[in-house]
């Protein structure tokens, strides 16, 4: 309900506001007191990862840590699949004398291979749900209003009504903003 | 970004750089013509690269009987190149993940280059096996394919089979993460480029850095997937060379057949990845002009990880020859008797020398601070670590259990032109890299510059700038700070 209401506010708020910071300390106190004034932030650019931005701003902790564990399962999982199938099920050579019948005894010798799965689908699978999760694939245009964001400039993006507009850009100023333009 | 700046600890990146500095210097040996030095790199690596290309062809046409190996030595130069290489490879992933793991803010101006160094040295590991199958384009036998496919199951049992797995996992997972941190650096040149109005690398890097924007929730989750990933490397990278040294420890070979060579080998590549690394960053500040990101204090925190691994891998060796003492096996004891006074011994005596006393140098201030004994010591302790897996392989192997079957092993021009072309491919891959690829991590560097730029620790020394009451300045948290920052800078200037 929250997010509908937002939708709607957003979508009747009219005024494009682009507060530039470049100092990432100054653009920090500038969040959280643009916050505390009950201005929802649209969106910030950032030309480097600032600690504490995403708390800032109100952003939930990214589950993508959980994704990797359970990808990570599952790669272990397929691992013992295959190598269960080949070298017990389907197949089962007998090398040196030593006849591979039973997956149980041949566990310390999948061992290797089981970790290597786990890593493989683990790793690959984070960083495609990441990629996909934001969007960020081969052939996408870039969506930074502001060339300088991938410089020097942190840009605040904000999409307000015009009263909000004005208390925002004195915030903004308040803050350390160097510039601030209307898009 | 914390602004916690050390008292104790030299600038990480010197000259005063500011944001946008760091932005023009790295960008510019992307969008700048290439200098002289980097040419003449270049012709030189091209010319090693395409003899050690003929020496492979001659390879795939005649056959593994063109190298130097026979019945008794039947793994030799190549199995030494695989091993040294993929150690090599090491020092990328350490740099990069375990570094990251431990917080350590002076990886960032090496990681990128440790990175790519990874990448092509894996792929140089990568061809020996491929070749010395003698019949190269059977290598998917290798994989796990169908019976029907024309050949039975992959024996999982086998350490050899191990390293498959391991090696390309390691490979495309090291891809992944160094691809993942050029993102951002892809979108700098981007947007400059379009400033600019450069058609071609507006396109180019606009399709290379995936329409990366910046946004704030990208930042968080780029950053929890780099931490993960490092989380996720760290035992990969360990598991890599056990797997590797199994691939002796499980023979039954003496001089192979020991417990302590997964340690032993993860020791030695991290030891030989930060010589490699050593190497190529101080041939790098010069040829690309990073002086101001590579400096001293670089070069000195991975003297200190030298210093570490080479103490032990030297006790490795020792703990090795005490071990074939105390066994009471005669076999294991003349084999390690015979490598260290027997037909081999200079090989020993190089491994001995470049890998267990030269390091020790570095407990010398004066010389873990220079930058040319430094890159000297680098280029010994590659030699030294190239010695030390030719001693384990050639020297355990040339007397057997059969003394009829005793035999020497000498490389042929083929041996040696596919050594050196791989080292050849690699420069070449290296320096094609350092020319269209941001070879400093910006965005990473740029997190770090107020606690470790120049112009934060007052007038170029390491002093920080202290107020009257004795607390550290620190430039955020005043209203003013951004207009402090400037001062200082005037003031130096």
């Amino acid at each position: 309900m929250e997010r509908i209401q937002r939708k709607i506010i957003q979508t009747m708020s009219n005024k494009v506001i682009h507060g530039l910071y470049q100092d990432d300390a100054l653009l920090l106190d500038g969040v959280k007191e643009l916050r505390a004034a009950g201005i929802e932030i649209e969106e910030i650019y950032c030309p480097y990862p600032v600690h504490g931005l995403d708390t800032a701003v109100g952003l939930r902790h990214t589950r993508l840590a959980i994704c990797a564990f359970i990808y990570a399962m599952c790669g272990v999982g397929l691992g013992a699949t295959m190598m269960g199938f080949m070298n017990v099920v389907d197949w089962p050579m007998n090398i040196g004398g030593k006849p591979s019948f039973s997956f149980v005894e041949n566990m310390t010798s999948f061992m290797p291979i089981l970790f290597e799965c786990g890593v493989f689908c683990a790793a690959h699978g984070m960083v495609l749900t990441f990629l996909l999760r934001s969007w960020i694939l081969p052939g996408v245009s870039n969506t930074n209003p502001d060339p300088r964001t991938t410089d020097d400039m942190f840009l605040v993006l904000l999409k307000l009504d015009e009263k909000a507009a004005k208390s925002a850009e004195d915030i903004l100023k308040k803050s350390g903003a160097v510039e601030i333009n209307n898009g | 970004m914390s602004n916690v700046i050390s008292h104790i600890r030299e600038p990480l990146v010197l000259g005063d750089r500011t944001v946008h500095d760091v932005t023009v210097d790295v960008a510019k040996s992307v969008e700048g013509k290439a200098n002289k030095w980097w040419w003449i790199c270049f012709g030189v690596a091209v010319i090693a690269a395409l003899w050690g290309v003929l020496c492979i062809t001659y390879t795939i046409a005649v056959g593994i009987g063109s190298w130097g190996v026979n019945k008794t030595v039947g793994w030799a130069w190549d199995i030494t190149n695989f091993v040294w290489w993929i150690g090599i490879g090491h020092a990328g992933t350490l740099i990069s993940a375990v570094l990251l793991l431990f917080r350590q803010k002076w990886r960032m101006a090496i990681n990128r280059s440790a990175e790519a160094m990874t990448i092509f040295a894996v792929m140089m590991a990568g061809l020996f096996p491929l070749l010395h199958m003698g019949r190269p384009w059977l290598a998917f036998y290798s994989l796990p394919l169908p019976n029907q496919f024309g050949e039975l199951w992959v024996n999982f049992n086998s350490p050899l089979i191990w390293d498959v797995f391991a090696i390309s996992t390691y490979l495309t997972v090291s891809i992944v993460f160094w691809y993942l941190g050029l993102i951002p650096d892809f979108a700098m040149i981007r947007d400059r480029a379009r400033v600019s109005g450069n058609k071609l690398y507006d396109n180019v890097y606009g399709l290379l850095s995936f329409g990366w924007s910046g946004k704030v929730r990208d930042w968080a989750r780029f950053e929890e997937v780099s931490l993960v990933l490092a989380g996720l490397a760290t035992p990969l990278v360990f598991s890599v060379h056990s797997i590797v040294s199994m691939d002796f420890a499980a023979g039954i070979v003496p001089g192979w057949h020991t417990t302590i060579f997964p340690p032993y080998f993860v020791l030695g590549a991290l030891f030989s990845g930060f010589a490699m690394v050593l190497t190529l960053t101080i041939i790098m500040r010069k040829v690309m002009n990073l002086e101001n990101y590579i400096t001293i204090r670089h070069v000195e925190s991975m003297n200190f990880i030298i210093i570490l691994t080479g103490s032990l891998v030297g006790s490795a060796y020792i703990t090795e020859l005490f071990i074939s003492w105390y066994s009471g096996v005669e076999y294991e004891q003349y084999a390690f008797i015979n490598r260290a006074t027997g037909p081999y011994y200079w090989a020993y005596t190089i491994m001995m020398t470049c890998n267990v006393l030269s390091p020790q140098l570095f407990w010398f201030k004066k010389i873990r601070n220079s930058f040319i004994i430094s890159f000297v010591m680098s280029i010994f302790i590659n030699i030294g670590m190239w010695f030390e897996r030719f001693v384990i392989i050639v020297t355990s192997l040339h007397r057997d259990y059969l003394p009829s079957s005793w035999t020497m092993f000498h490389p042929t021009f083929v041996d040696i032109g596919i050594f050196v072309g791989t080292i050849g491919i690699f420069f070449t891959l290296f320096l094609l890299f350092a020319r269209v690829f941001p070879v400093i991590a910006q965005a990473e560097t740029k997190s770090i510059l107020k606690e470790g730029g120049s112009q934060y620790y007052g007038n170029g020394s390491n002093a920080t700038p202290v107020k009257e009451d004795g607390v550290t300045e620190e430039p955020g948290e005043s209203e003013d700070g951004e207009d402090s920052e400037e001062n200082n800078t005037d003031n130096e200037q």
